[in-house]
């Protein structure tokens, strides 16, 4: 933080000089300021100023109704969110969640269909979710095989065997004391029950993340992995607790889906990872790891899914959702790039007329700086 | 730590020169994949002996064509060290524009229709590789932010519109039928398309460069390689790959409309990833990424043919993605002690 | 000191950064909701609105039958006519554009289901709400709804398609089926009276249903399976395709191969999708009827409930526009009319 010398030096001598583009800059801002300007807070400004508006200009939208309504669609996204934001925070992804909630799906519907009783059921189907996740740590964590790939194969796999345990059938006839527990409200608020269950989860890994010297590690680990090591952190422990924690979390998504819904069906939760990935980047988490915050998180899941809400309660196609995640998600990591930019152009600029000498010395500045402008 | 193709290994010691010809062979990357859908195939066959009829094969190679064009314009940008999530969404609005321009403009050049798919292929890519270089943003964002947006203005362009076999030439939906010497005519387009890819990667210098940017991207940069301009043109070939495939699309299917191509990106990164193509980048070749579309495309055949449980199908493409991520990595750490031993003994 | 000038250029930053994500996000909120705002009061005095969740969007035969539909909503006097739906058939993307529906306090839901039991709870809300819920094409759970609207009596769908297939193949012979999704409600219902009256009907007797395969109602997908079948039943002699995407995937497929005119395929399809196909001898003759009917007789059937003029009770009738009167069966079952088939004859004299 309080490195004056580098602030001559932009990026230049930087270690990781290409990969700076996209973390914050050394000699950052201070105090409150850095809490409150950060990427993920300027999502959650985004989100208030967004709610706000919609509860005050949009008709119907507020109201214990939609609260319920909203919360019920947005909530397994909102739990594979937290163990992803993590993931993605180490530098590496797991795309596999949707797999896993439909695996899990598929296997409370068979067990449920064959009579077993249900706490077996869902303890069997949560299990399967545990194992589904060690599977994925064993090959990224352990083994060190790239993630992105390796999660492309589980996702074919694991979704390949939801439709081999299940088949085409669909299975519907859950306890009706669950499947209307599932979809209660808490009194007059409209805050669907299982939400307490959800901010249990949520508060766990925020906690995690960012209060335990365990959470600080994995910040450190997605910087980099040679350091992280050096420092003592077990690395190949702390990535595969993650990915089991990954694989749970999505069965608790996958229970709660095929319990909200009462259907067990193989593609449940078909395409969920994409969304999930989005609303996380959307929500300041840096796709190279090392950046992001819990909060941001539940913010970009909040927000995609309150646009989307609106635009359903508005009966506005899917068709304008679709585009405005993508284009939120281009825009918000394109618009701090290109600022950063100009800005790092403009002080290079700035820096160059403060040394009117030109020396030697200041050439070779000037020239190491323009090798990082040059493309 | 990645490291290059095989082919490092002609920088060489004399001794070298002895393990060349069949164990340089034997050690393609390729092979694996090549063995596997060779096995496959036999197997198959063995089981059912018309799933080598004439119409079998032909069928096979049909279905192998598109997902062939479309993984090899992805390997280029994977092998890159990059990936273009969007590819489906790009696949899609090319092919509707396709049964759009039969439909406004009757009696429109089948070749015009060619170029106008590849032209509007190549915008879309560029724009992916526009927003990947000069923002310097990772290109899993921007692309899993242009499949939204493309697959959204594909929704918002077609609407509930669909265009038939009947709403298009009968030439054109021939091209999809038609062979040459029992070879379908369109495969014949995939295999040059292949064939002009492999020899620009292999023997170009931008085509090079293309590996070494994956490889390792600040040695390149610092090497003097024109970074930028390389994964521009790998993105932009990769458009115009995905544009010729989804004009290809159009002739081959009974219908376009707003959904076509959703869902495609995944089997192609698979197609590549099981054809060799290291998803770190710097390694692989498209003829690996053709054989493991190929690959891919026949497991759903054979396992209709054998009456296999079609269920299995996607688990079973699923082992196959990981196994060759593992044989990949096996292929990898051999290749680095055989490099170190070299260098030591060369001490 | 350095430190002032670039703390306050990195703050002006992320203030623009936040300005701009927050204005384009409620811009394009605002842009949308204002444009929608105007005529979708529900409720008022006398005011009735309508809305149709069809299985999925682009479906070009959904897109007829939500045409006859609104139609009929319009003569039948509702003020509010509204099409919603998922872009991809699956069970539970209906579950939000009916809670949706809920919150706008829409007087009448005509559904055509993706899954029979998924969107029961939703629709109970919406019942609850004072919604009338009338099914149509593809049932829900009968407990669930009003009314189901079947274009025909489903077991005179089965048997035209299985009469036609004999016809076709003479008689005997190994014949197929290819379906839709597996789940969906009209098709096992159809499938399952084609598999009694083939196992009933002594006319029937040498012909046997070898298999069933499902194309989810995706184009490259049906495609894909009616190649399947042709690999693995080469003795095959008949498709039978109860699905206009199934068949017209099929009929692609088999136009195209070695296998056209030595394999019959009948099914339900559209008449301006089959037309090339039956020109050129690939299909012989198909069935289907008007599935604008079904979307005209869904609106003024659910006009009838919501002004109490039927509750769904077997015996109710209620008039369905210019299409005369209507009874509603066991179940709340309410047919349309017979099935059409389409020949080389008369495929020209139909447009959808």
């Amino acid at each position: 933080m309080s490195n004056p010398p580098t602030e001559l030096l932009p990026t230049a001598t930087n270690k990781s000089g290409v990969r700076a583009a996209g973390r914050p800059q050394a000699g950052g801002r201070t105090g409150v300021a850095r809490i409150l300007l950060s990427r993920d807070t300027v999502m959650i400004y985004a989100l208030v100023a967004f709610v706000t508006y919609a509860a005050l200009f949009i008709p119907r939208f507020a109201g214990p109704v939609s609260t319920g309504f909203l919360l019920l669609d947005v909530i397994p996204a909102l739990l594979i969110a937290l163990p992803m934001t993590l993931v993605i925070i180490t530098g590496e992804i797991d795309l596999s969640v949707a797999s896993i909630a439909g695996l899990t799906s598929a296997l409370m519907g068979v067990l449920w269909a064959a009579g077993l009783d249900i706490g077996v059921v869902l303890t069997l189907s949560l299990l399967a979710g545990v194992l589904a996740g060690a599977f994925n740590g064993l090959l990224v964590a352990v083994l060190g095989l790239p993630s992105l790939a390796v999660t492309i194969g589980t996702l074919a796999l694991f979704r390949g065997l939801a439709l081999v345990v299940i088949g085409d059938n669909a299975v519907a006839n859950f306890p009706p004391e669950l499947t209307s527990f599932f979809t209660s409200k808490l009194g007059g608020t409209g805050i669907p029950t299982v939400m307490i269950g959800v901010v249990i989860v949520a508060v766990f890994f925020g906690v995690l993340l960012h209060f335990t010297p365990f959470g600080r590690g994995l910040f450190a680990l997605g910087y980099s992995k040679e350091a992280a090591t050096f420092v003592g952190i077990k690395v190949m422990r702390a990535k595969f607790w993650l990915y089991v924690a990954s694989g749970s979390v999505s069965a608790l998504a996958g229970i709660y889906w095929t319990l909200r819904y009462s259907s067990a069906r193989s593609d449940n939760a078909s395409g969920l990872e994409l969304t999930v990935i989005a609303a996380v980047l959307l929500g300041g988490v840096s796709i190279f790891g090392g950046k992001g915050s819990i909060p941001g998180a539940i913010a970009g899941v909040l927000l995609i899914g309150t646009i989307n809400f609106t635009l359903r309660l508005n009966r506005i196609s899917d068709v304008v959702l679709i585009i405005v995640t993508g284009s939120l998600l281009i825009a918000s990591v394109v618009a701090p790039s290109i600022i950063e930019g100009i800005s790092k152009w403009r002080h290079t600029r700035r820096h160059r007329r403060q040394l009117p000498q030109a020396s030697a010395l200041g050439e070779t500045r000037a020239t190491a700086s323009g090798v990082q402008e040059r493309k | 730590m990645t490291l290059g193709t095989p082919t490092a290994e002609t920088t060489a010691v004399p001794r070298r020169r002895r393990t060349n010809g069949l164990a340089a062979v034997l050690r393609l990357r390729e092979i694996p994949v090549t063995l596997a859908l060779i096995v496959l195939v036999t197997a198959t066959y063995l089981a059912n002996p018309l799933f080598l009829s004439q119409q079998g094969v032909k069928d096979l190679l049909l279905n192998a064509t598109i997902v062939i064009i479309l993984a090899v314009g992805q390997s280029m940008v994977i092998i890159t060290r990059n990936v273009d999530l969007s590819i489906g969404s790009i696949l899609g609005i090319v092919a509707f524009s396709t049964g759009t321009l039969f439909v406004t403009v009757p009696g429109i050049p089948i070749v015009l229709v060619f170029l106008a798919g590849m032209v509007l292929g190549a915008l879309l890519g560029t724009i992916n590789g526009l927003l990947v270089t000069i923002a310097k943003v990772p290109s899993l964002v921007i692309t899993l932010g242009t499949l939204y947006v493309y697959r959204g203005l594909n929704n918002a362009w077609a609407g509930g519109t669909q265009y038939f076999a009947g709403d298009r030439p009968r030439t054109f939906g021939a091209l999809s039928v038609d062979t040459i010497v029992g070879f379908p005519l369109i495969t014949l387009i995939a295999i040059v398309v292949v064939i002009i890819v492999a020899v620009f990667m292999a023997s170009t210098r931008p085509g090079r460069d293309l590996y070494a940017i994956g490889s390792d991207p600040e040695a390149a940069k610092l090497f003097g390689i024109p970074v930028t301009r390389r994964v521009l043109l790998a993105f932009l070939s990769n458009g115009i790959l995905a544009g010729l495939a989804g004009v290809l699309y159009s002739s081959r299917f009974n219908s376009v409309g707003a959904t076509t191509g959703t869902g495609l990106e995944f089997d192609i990164i698979a197609a590549a990833v099981v054809g060799g193509v290291a998803i770190f980048g710097g390694s692989g070749t498209v003829v690996g990424a053709a054989i493991g579309a190929l690959l891919l495309t026949t497991i759903t055949s054979a396992l209709t043919a054998v009456r296999v449980d079609k269920f299995w199908q996607q688990a079973i493409v699923g082992i196959l993605i990981l196994s060759a991520i593992v044989i990949d990595r096996v292929a990898r750490i051999r290749t680095a002690k055989k490099l170190r031993l070299s260098e030591a003994r060369d001490v | 000191m350095e430190f002032i000038r670039p703390t306050k250029t990195r703050r002006t930053r992320r203030l623009f950064a936040f300005a701009a994500v927050a204005a384009s996000v409620a811009l394009v909120a605002s842009g949308c909701a204002s444009g929608n705002n105007a005529g979708t009061g529900a409720g008022g005095e006398g005011d009735l609105s309508i809305t149709f969740i069809p299985k999925q969007l682009n479906n070009p035969y959904t897109d007829v039958v939500l045409g006859g539909g609104k139609d009929g909503a319009t003569a039948a006097g509702f003020t509010g006519v509204e099409v919603v739906g998922p872009l991809e058939a699956s069970a539970s993307s209906q579950v939000s554009f009916i809670n949706a529906e809920t919150q706008a306090g829409t007087n009448v839901i005509v559904i055509a289901a993706n899954d029979p039991d998924a969107v029961g709870p939703a629709l109970e809300e919406a019942r609850a709400a004072g919604a009338k819920i009338v099914a149509f094409d593809s049932d829900t759970n009968p407990k669930y709804r009003d009314v189901f609207i079947s274009q025909v009596v489903a077991k005179d769908v089965a048997l035209i398609q299985v009469k036609l297939i004999s016809e076709q193949i003479g008689g005997s012979g190994e014949i197929a089926i290819l379906s839709a999704t597996a789940n969906a409600t009209n098709q096992n219902e159809w499938i399952k009276f084609i598999e009694d009256e083939l196992a009933s009907n002594p006319d029937y007797a040498n012909i046997t249903l070898v298999s069933k395969v499902y194309g989810d109602d995706d184009d490259t997908k049906s495609f894909q399976e009616a190649q399947g079948l042709m690999q693995a039943y080469p003795n095959l002699k008949g498709i039978i395709s109860p699905t206009t995407v199934g068949i017209a995937a099929t009929a692609r497929y088999l136009s195209t191969s070695n296998y056209k005119g030595k394999v019959a395929l009948t099914g339900l399809g559209l008449p301006n999708e089959m037309r090339p196909f039956v020109k050129d001898g690939t299909v012989t003759a198909f069935a289907l009827w008007d599935p604008a009917q079904l979307g005209y007789v869904a609106a003024f059937a659910g006009k009838a409930l919501a002004d109490g003029t039927i509750t769904g009770a077997e015996g109710d009738t209620f008039t369905a526009g210019d299409l005369g009167e209507r009874t509603v069966g066991t179940d709340g079952l309410v047919i349309v009319g017979p099935p059409t088939t389409f020949t080389a004859d008369n495929i020209d004299d139909y447009d959808f």
